[in-house]
């Protein structure tokens, strides 16, 4: 067996006394979509952040077909792991054209100086970024508005540019932090359709999810995170009858855990 | 009476677009380190004086007296001065204080400034007084037939076509090439512009270089077109600059040029026409700087404080 594209072992995060992330190991297949479910502060966002390159972790490695990723955000973007923010990250004042241009920005070649004088190199890396943008607008079903600054669209669209973006950096692996978050009833599914056709491309994803009807029917397998530890890790059959998670979704909700990590987060 | 307001308003472009063109260094560097650089005025200061070292003391005397061969020379020279002086500013002093509470380069900007004054008034020589400086253009005056004719030195048509070209270049750049766009990602947000694989201090040191190159050539211009320079040209510009980019809403590259040929204007008409004649021209700049700040916070083309998550 091939060793995963994307791999996460012991991985700990420690924030002062808190510990988020506390021996953490999973790996990913190659076109593989896995679903992260867990209560509120159970550290899923933590752990994508660690994915990226955004967090150091305290320890534990986090490598892709069994190489390390460094610790550099820009860096792990261009070996192929693309991700969307929980709470809305868009440029809000670029065109929503220009948001998934720079996606691009690692898979282009363009020298600062040919550039300044529009040599013929620059024209045509120009006009393939664009192609391939307007494609993936057209993908995602923002093709109308590639000229709209990102945060005149409205708030569903803005999900979906996100989604855009990260594609345009042509990732291996795509991880999505709850992208249907605060969405109405039509532009969830109109997101869920978007990532079953993700899945579809062959592209392995992982995503934050709290509605699990929807990750049991979307995911290969499923991770069930709890106070910062894998609670569960199976198929969707075998996590929807395991009465842990039943347990860890019925009981009450750590809202002072969650309140520490915020806390820590923000102090990092 | 036609013709004194036509010269004027000559000037007043003339002046304009110099500022304009080292407004865009204190715009750019802000909108991307949320830094005021200082220390840009004197980047503008050493790219005169590294031309000039360049005319003197290395140029062959055949080609000093032919434009075309001193003129480009003297660009690239002062271009190349500035923009290496503006590199090692950043590396060794504002890179290791990112990150520090905004006090800090603030202040060390303001040492990089007197730094560089002093640094040009101890090594170049005689370069306690002002020096003169070749006008490495063709030399004369021309004079447009209107009214008594409006005057306008050669040298200072080329600094306003050098000036308004460089500055249409580079909002090209910024508007549509993968760099520019890095730049303005990554002044909106620079966590996520890393995310996308946009490396923050490659767009920091470009930054620098574009805002050094262009200052570097307007020092050149400068000093062709004044015949005479000092070590505290830079500051003298510097300050009208840095008031040319908050006017015209600091970040914003075509506010800067628009700034820059507004306080032109300001200066040689209120010179010109209102009370207290010339020594007072530096008076209307800020008063024209306070009354728009006063209704414009965000300058002309500024944006309005935008909320950072």
């Amino acid at each position: 067996m091939t060793s995963p594209i994307l791999e996460a072992s012991g991985v700990t995060m420690q924030f002062g006394g808190l510990r988020a992330l506390n021996d953490v190991s999973f790996g990913l297949a190659e076109g593989e979509v896995i679903g992260l479910i867990g209560p509120n502060g159970a550290g899923k966002t933590t752990l994508f952040n660690c994915l990226t390159g955004l967090y150091a972790p305290t320890s534990g490695t986090v490598s892709s077909r069994g190489t390390p990723l460094p610790h550099d955000p820009a860096r792990v973007t261009e070996q192929g792991v693309a991700r969307t923010f929980q709470n809305i990250r868009l440029f809000p004042s670029m065109t929503a054209e220009e948001n998934v241009l720079v996606g691009r920005h690692v898979r282009m070649k363009q020298s600062p100086i040919i550039s300044l004088l529009h040599g013929p190199g620059f024209r045509k890396s120009e006009r393939e970024a664009r192609e391939r943008t307007a494609e993936l607008l057209e993908f995602v079903g923002l093709a109308r508005f590639s000229d709209e600054l990102a945060r005149n669209l409205p708030y569903g669209d803005q999900r979906r540019l996100e989604i855009a973006r990260a594609l345009a950096t042509d990732p291996s692996v795509l991880l999505l932090d709850e992208p249907t978050a605060g969405m109405n009833a039509q532009e969830t599914e109109a997101t869920r359709q978007l990532i079953f056709a993700i899945r579809m491309l062959g592209t392995s994803v992982v995503v934050i999810e709290h509605d699990t009807k929807f990750i049991f029917t979307l995911c290969d397998r499923v991770l069930v995170l709890v106070q910062g530890e894998v609670l569960v890790e199976g198929t969707p059959d075998e996590v929807r009858g395991d009465p842990r998670v039943i347990e860890a979704y019925l009981g009450a909700p750590p809202d002072e855990v969650e309140a520490q990590i915020h806390e820590a987060e923000e102090t990092q | 009476m036609l013709s004194t307001l036509l010269s004027q308003i000559v000037n007043g472009l003339v002046l304009g677009s110099l500022i304009g063109l080292i407004a865009l260094g204190y715009t750019m560097v802000y909108g991307i380190v949320q830094l005021i650089n200082f220390a840009h005025g004197e980047i503008f200061m050493v790219g005169a004086y590294g031309g000039l070292a360049m005319f003197t003391y290395l140029l062959p005397t055949a080609l000093k007296n032919h434009w075309y061969f001193a003129l480009p020379i003297l660009l690239i020279v002062g271009a190349a001065v500035s923009v290496l002086v503006a590199v090692a500013m950043e590396r060794l002093a504002y890179r290791p204080l990112r990150g520090a509470p905004r006090l800090a380069p603030l202040i060390t900007a303001l040492g990089v400034s007197v730094a560089l004054q002093e640094a040009v008034r101890v090594f170049y020589p005689n370069a306690t007084a002002a020096v003169p400086f070749p006008t490495i253009f063709v030399p004369g005056t021309l004079i447009i037939p209107i009214g008594d004719g409006i005057p306008i030195k050669y040298s200072a048509i080329l600094l306003v076509v050098v000036a308004l070209a460089l500055a249409y270049a580079l909002n090209t750049f910024v508007e549509r090439s993968r760099m520019g766009r890095a730049m303005r990602a990554t002044a909106q947000d620079p966590d996520v512009a890393r995310l996308m694989g946009v490396d923050p201090d490659r767009v920091i040191v470009l930054t620098f270089v574009l805002g050094g190159a262009l200052a570097g050539v307007g020092g050149i211009l400068y000093g062709g077109l004044y015949n005479t320079i000092n070590i505290d040209m830079g500051f003298q510009n510097g300050i009208f600059a840095f008031t040319a980019a908050v006017l015209g809403g600091i970040g914003n590259i075509r506010g800067a040029v628009v700034g820059g040929l507004a306080i032109g204007l300001v200066k040689a008409l209120g010179g010109q026409y209102l009370p207290g004649g010339t020594a007072y021209d530096y008076v209307w700049i800020f008063v024209v700087l306070i009354v728009v700040l006063v209704f414009r916070p965000q300058g002309f083309f500024g944006e309005t404080e935008r909320v950072r998550a």
